[in-house]
């Protein structure tokens, strides 16, 4: 059993090998054989996860850090002290997330088995998925920030990889998903700088990225105060540098150090109940960070020094920006309904249960910075209420089924980011779970629906133009018929009757009725926003409560709508009447979704709720995540604030039945009785418009880039420096340049001068050889001058002298 | 006695009337004969300071001067008949084939 820890390498692991088998041989195989390859792999993975929760249950909820073998030392400078290794962590709270990715991840493998159906590129898609589970596993299984990080870029990537999966559908469709799967990475990278900047103050700051180091106590208050912990025993084999995989075990309880020795318990070893023996530069992060406010420790940034509170309010303002990249909060929530582009699965999967919560599993991981940063619980509580309303309120005025799914889903991952603002983190995780739960129920089923109305729509046109027509037809219509617009739905109760009733559970549980998983996991947030402004002063607790309180009412309304649209009524189009239930593989699924929402809420009930709690136990879920999350917190429950809030979402449910039910949901111009009525007009018209945020967006940054862009290209790279600079100035210049040194210089001088030599020689030949007269006269006349001459110069020094 | 000078004098003026009849006349013949007064002129030359200095030298070259007039004239008078044969004259300024 104390080998247990060491299996979490194979969580990552066994995705890796199911990747790249259906990468490589997938096509070879199959669609059910890669099919069987993926999900088994997704299942030993869950299987894995099971374990380890039995371990952690067994041993008293003691976390354990893991050495994966042959991975020794991942970032080492020694030089300058930089130690970041590939450890992982088994704690209460790394195997929550890693039990709902393994397990809904499984159950969405099995649905999309029937959903790919007939694609092609079938194995690819499996690859991908178990791609995701491996980033997505090495996030929540990584024991310092920077594996975390690592997870958090690649399951970016297969988030692109996969919204993106239907890059070369025809007509246009295929690259509206590739502009969608590059929105998705690109807003998210916005969101990864901000995560950067956070890694880099923690490193500057602390030194280190762990979060916790082998031999540390997380818990600290858990730990003093007893608790039911047993004696745990420290196993270590030959250190770290062996060749075998160390597990270090650390305990509440337990001893601080490793034993040197081959493991046998030790009970005369020292029993730690805090941290304080350990040195600062030894500690992980949180520790670090608690020390360091209690000894008012100022960090050094060369010029300037800052105290750690305000230190650890930069780092948690950057890491929400970072989650509100990921998470998709305001502002950076644009990418997820378009993302709706991908694949069903891909929505359920990536969209609803799993990297959307990254975000809030590193806040909730980061429980002791933002317990101590007052400040940014406050900009996290607002960002995650206003996220929360603003998507409600959209969400109520889209017609596209997935679409009012991604906004929900925007909208609950504001709820659990207000959570975190106002420092209920168990309450947080609880929703994060119960949300998998109900999100990846509706995504499924929304998937089923859009496959019946498809296949209905296959089948109405066979039936009234004739076989044959085949796929030419079916794609000419594709453009006109939308098989997710709610408006070509109806009357879906009677033909897809699982997914009715699987998809009204899920309903029921995200409004937050009684006594779904929804209204367990959602009160305990209203509730702890209310305590948190009456009990700890944070006021933000009260705009949070009253803000969660209203988009809460919302969700049920727009949830309603839906069902009203979808399944009430009577079908609209052909195709919904000829929609028929899914296969079994996908239904499959939505049932143990289905139950799982129905159950789930159980998992925390709070004590003294209607005897539930001696049913199934009271707060269970914040008791098994306190040793790893210390400020989880169980709260009373507030029966005041729970039964208004299921008065409201009740009430809100009546309303969207009075205005969408009784086949009233499509009024006949195909538009929303909202829209036609005077006064509600333009607040629907809003709604349906997205409040217009990608068009600011796109107004404010990208369309001043592309004209920038236009400009550098265009104006200046191509008519300035291409053709001005380089063929005027440059070519031209050079080529005048040559012109200059060859005509006049070269030719002109040069040859001129050589030329000019010859005709002087010419010129004088030509005048000397004029003495040559040919008349015997001259020369005789050039005799006598030269006698003369000769006679003159020997007498001229007798005549000179002999002058008188 | 008659003074050298005479001679001297005498043969001077004989030299420059033969100069004189060289640079002017067109007859070739006629040129000869100015250059044979010419020599004949530094004949008497010679010959008047061999009187006065009692000298054998001066009459010796004398017969040098002679005998290389005589051959000179033979060489001249037989181009002359050549010339003549082939232009019909010999106005020595027809003569000026060679020139420049």
């Amino acid at each position: 059993m104390e080998y247990y820890p060491q299996l979490v390498t194979l969580v990552v692991l066994i995705p890796l090998v199911g990747m790249t088998i259906n990468l490589f041989w997938g096509w070879r195989f199959g669609e059910t054989v890669s099919g069987i390859i993926g999900t088994a792999a997704a299942l030993l993975a869950f299987g894995v996860s099971v374990l380890l929760w039995g371990y952690l249950t067994n041993s008293g909820y003691q976390s354990a850090v893991v050495n994966p073998p042959f991975l020794d030392g991942w970032i080492r400078i020694g030089s300058a002290n930089v130690e970041i290794p590939w450890q992982m962590r088994v704690d209460t709270l790394s195997v929550t997330m890693m039990l709902v990715v393994t397990g809904v991840g499984s159950l969405i493998h099995i649905y999309s088995i029937g959903y790919m159906h007939g694609d092609p590129l079938f194995s690819r898609f499996f690859a991908y998925l178990n791609l995701f589970l491996v980033f997505m596993l090495i996030l929540v299984t990584g024991n310092n920030f920077l594996m975390m990080f690592v997870g958090w870029e690649g399951v970016g990537l297969c988030s692109f990889l996969l919204i993106g999966f239907w890059f070369d559908k025809a007509k246009g469709v295929g690259w509206r998903n590739s502009l969608a799967a590059r929105k998705a990475m690109i807003v998210n990278r916005i969101g990864d700088f901000g995560l950067l900047m956070a890694i880099f103050l923690m490193f500057w700051t602390f030194g280190t990225l762990d979060y916790y180091r082998p031999g540390e106590i997380n818990n600290v208050h858990l730990a003093e105060s007893g608790g039911e912990h047993s004696e745990s025993e420290a196993v270590a084999a030959e250190g770290e540098h062996g060749e075998g995989a160390a597990v270090a075990a650390e305990g509440e309880h337990g001893e601080g150090a490793p034993v040197a020795e081959e493991g046998h318990s030790e009970p005369a070893l020292p029993v730690y109940t805090n941290n304080d023996h350990i040195s600062t530069e030894q500690l992980g992060v949180f520790s670090q960070a608690e020390r360091m406010i209690e000894e008012q420790h100022q960090v050094d940034f060369g010029p300037f020094n800052l105290p750690i509170e305000t230190v650890l309010v930069l780092i948690t303002l950057f890491m929400l920006v970072g989650a509100a990249g990921k998470s998709a909060q305001i502002p950076l929530f644009v990418w997820l309904p378009d993302a709706m582009a991908g694949p069903t699965p891909v929505s359920a999967l990536i969209h609803a249960a799993t990297m959307v919560t990254a975000g809030v599993y590193m806040m909730v991981r980061s429980n002791v910075f933002y317990h101590n940063a007052e400040f940014t619980s406050l900009v996290v509580t607002l960002i995650g209420a206003g996220t929360a309303i603003v998507a409600g309120y959209i969400a109520i005025g889209q017609w596209d089924i997935k679409r009012v799914l991604a906004y929900s889903t925007i909208s609950q991952l504001g709820f659990m980011v207000a959570a975190v603002g106002v420092g209920a983190y168990g309450a947080a995780m609880f929703h994060l779970v119960t949300h998998a739960f109900f999100k990846a129920l509706l995504f499924l089923g929304s998937g089923s629906v859009i496959h019946g109305i498809e296949h209905g729509h296959h089948l109405a046109h066979e039936r009234s133009h004739g076989q044959g027509h085949g796929h030419a037809e079916h794609d000419h219509d594709e453009h006109e018929f939308d098989p997710q617009d709610m408006r070509n739905m109806g009357g879906l109760a009677r033909k897809m009757p699982i997914t009715f009733i699987t998809y009204v559970i899920g309903t029921l549980a995200l409004a937050g009725i009684f006594p779904f998983a929804g209204f367990w996991s959602k009160d305990e947030i209203l509730a702890d926003s209310w305590l948190a402004g009456l009990i700890e002063n944070r006021f933000w607790g009260y705009i949070g409560f009253g803000v969660l309180l209203l988009a809460a009412a919302f969700t049920a309304f727009y949830m309603w709508r839906q069902i009203e649209m979808v399944f009430f009524g009577q079908p609209r189009t052909e195709a919904a009447d000829h929609a028929p239930e899914s296969s079994p593989l996908m239904t499959l699924p939505l049932v143990v979704l289905a139950f799982l929402s129905i159950f789930g809420g159980f998992l925390n009930t709070p004590s003294n709720v209607l005897g539930l709690d001696n049913i199934f136990g009271a707060h269970l879920f914040t008791t098994w995540l306190e040793p790893s999350v210390a400020n989880a917190h169980a709260a009373a429950f507030q029966p005041l604030i729970a039964i208004g809030a299921l008065i409201l979402a009740l009430a809100a449910i009546v309303l969207a039945r009075s205005i969408y039910g009784a086949n009233k949901s499509v009024t006949e111009d195909n538009s929303d009785p909202l829209a036609v009525r005077r006064d509600t007009a333009p607040i629907w018209s809003f709604a349906n418009a997205r409040l217009y945020w990608d068009e600011t967006y796109f107004r404010l940054f990208e369309n001043p880039f592309n004209v920038l862009s236009h400009f550098l290209a265009n104006t200046l790279d191509s008519d300035f420096w291409h053709d001005y600079v380089h063929n005027t100035v440059i070519a031209k210049g050079f080529n005048s340049i040559g012109q200059l040194l060859a005509k006049p210089v070269d030719l002109g001088i040069v040859d001129g001068t050589v030329n000019g030599i010859g005709a002087l020689v010419r010129w004088v030949a030509a005048r000397g050889r004029r003495v040559q007269t040919g008349y015997v006269r001259t020369y005789a006349v050039t005799l006598l001058l030269g006698v003369v001459l000769v006679i003159v110069l020997l007498l001229l020094p007798a005549l000179t002298n002999a002058g008188p | 006695m008659v003074q050298t000078e005479a001679f001297v004098m005498l043969s001077a003026v004989l030299f420059v009337l033969g100069m004189m009849g060289v640079l002017l006349r067109r007859n070739a013949i006629l040129v000869f004969m100015s250059v044979e007064l010419m020599l004949n002129a530094a004949n008497l030359a010679l010959v008047a300071f061999a009187r006065q200095w009692n000298q054998l030298e001066g009459h010796l070259f004398v017969f040098f001067v002679m005998t290389v007039a005589a051959a000179e004239v033979a060489v001249g008078l037989a181009l002359i008949v050549a010339i003549f044969r082939t232009k019909q004259s010999i106005n020595i300024d027809e003569l000026h084939q060679m020139e420049g």
